[in-house]
């Protein structure tokens, strides 16, 4: 039996960079009109199961996951019970 | 005289491979096709090789971010090969996702040993295919440019080809890009002015224009437009009206990473 770890690792754009996802996306929205919508923001999710702890998913981030220019990362922890 | 033989480098992905191929060989030498797992493996080594061109394409699905992955994998498993590789002063062309893998895996702009730069999403956030004309900026330092015109047309295929410095620090970046003679290639008008970021003349939001630099030592050139596209007349799409004969603007660019080999090796 082993303990897993659930992440959620949640990458978007940092502050002052522009997100050409999440604008046409304002655009969109407005077309359809839902005009109240002042900002659009994109992200993207992973969902990571593993028994690594949240340092090492850290590093998973730093490394690969979010570019370190232009984009900033969340980690949640969803704890996940036994597997058989 | 001695075989002069390029590594193409491929992986699952990479769809400009042959063409990039073709365009070398046209200079009389060899350009293997290579996956990149063979490196990985060690089954093959990029030492046997006098230079590098990573092609165009969409690496590893472009998943997390173009050129990501293929990148991080290279420096992990055969950075020390890499490295060698840049010591013994071979070129290096990265196009479209090649300089997207450049960037990620720290080769360009090659300041410190790090990923600096990004090539983020255009900003008119679409996939943007088309010909541009570029201004070629650079003042001798890129080893790939001598001899090339002022004011050049090529294609650009790509979704995420737009130069972000790091936020606060573009101005000491884009100086100290200026001072080393990194510039390559600027998206700019017809007559080679600089597009100052106006689209569509600029296709992704550039920051300074930029379309192509190079790192200080001029042999590592990455590149947003496909010269490999470029190469003959007949593949631009108004070759017939304007009667044009020969070669197109991309032609120069292999003609001098092939001629630097011949020279140096």
């Amino acid at each position: 039996m082993c303990i897993n770890m659930i992440y959620e690792v949640r990458i978007s754009y940092k502050p002052g960079v522009q997100d050409p996802e999440g604008e046409s996306t304002l655009e969109g929205l407005r077309a359809l009109g839902f005009e109240k919508v002042e900002e659009v923001r994109s992200a993207k999710l992973y969902v990571i199961k593993s028994d690594y702890d949240l340092q090492q998913i850290e590093e998973m981030c730093k490394r690969l996951l979010a570019n370190p220019i232009s984009q900033d990362y969340e980690i949640r922890e969803v704890k996940q019970h036994s597997s058989r | 005289m001695r075989d002069i033989k390029f590594c193409v480098l491929r992986g699952p992905g990479t769809n400009c491979d042959i063409e990039t191929k073709v365009s070398l060989e046209h200079f009389r030498c060899t350009a293997e096709i290579l996956h990149i797992n063979k490196l990985i493996k060690g089954e093959r080594s990029l030492l046997d090789y006098h230079g590098l061109v990573i092609p165009g394409g969409f690496s590893y699905g472009d998943r997390v971010r173009s050129g990501a992955i293929m990148g991080k994998t290279l420096m992990k498993k055969i950075g020390n090969e890499i490295k060698k590789f840049v010591e013994e002063e071979k070129p290096i062309l990265g196009i479209c996702n090649g300089f997207q893998v450049l960037v990620e895996a720290g080769m360009l702009p090659g300041f410190k040993e790090e990923q600096e730069v990004a090539l983020g999403t255009n900003s008119s956030s679409r996939f943007e295919d088309r010909w541009v004309y570029l201004v070629n900026e650079n003042r001798g330092n890129c080893i790939f440019t001598r001899n090339l015109k002022k004011v050049l047309r090529m294609p650009v295929a790509h979704g995420e080809g737009k130069l972000i410095l790091p936020l606060g620090l573009e101005e000491e970046y884009l100086d100290r890009l200026k001072r080393n003679d990194q510039i390559v290639f600027r998206y700019s008008y017809e007559d080679g002015t600089p597009a100052l970021g106006k689209y569509p003349h600029n296709p992704n939001g550039s920051i300074f224009d930029i379309a192509g630099i190079c790192d200080p030592s001029g042999l590592i050139l990455g590149m947003m437009p496909h010269p490999e596209r470029a190469f003959h007349w007949i593949t631009y799409p108004d070759w017939t009206r304007k009667g044009l004969k020969g070669y197109g603007d991309g032609y120069v660019i292999f003609e001098n990473m092939v001629k630097y080999v011949k020279d140096n090796f």
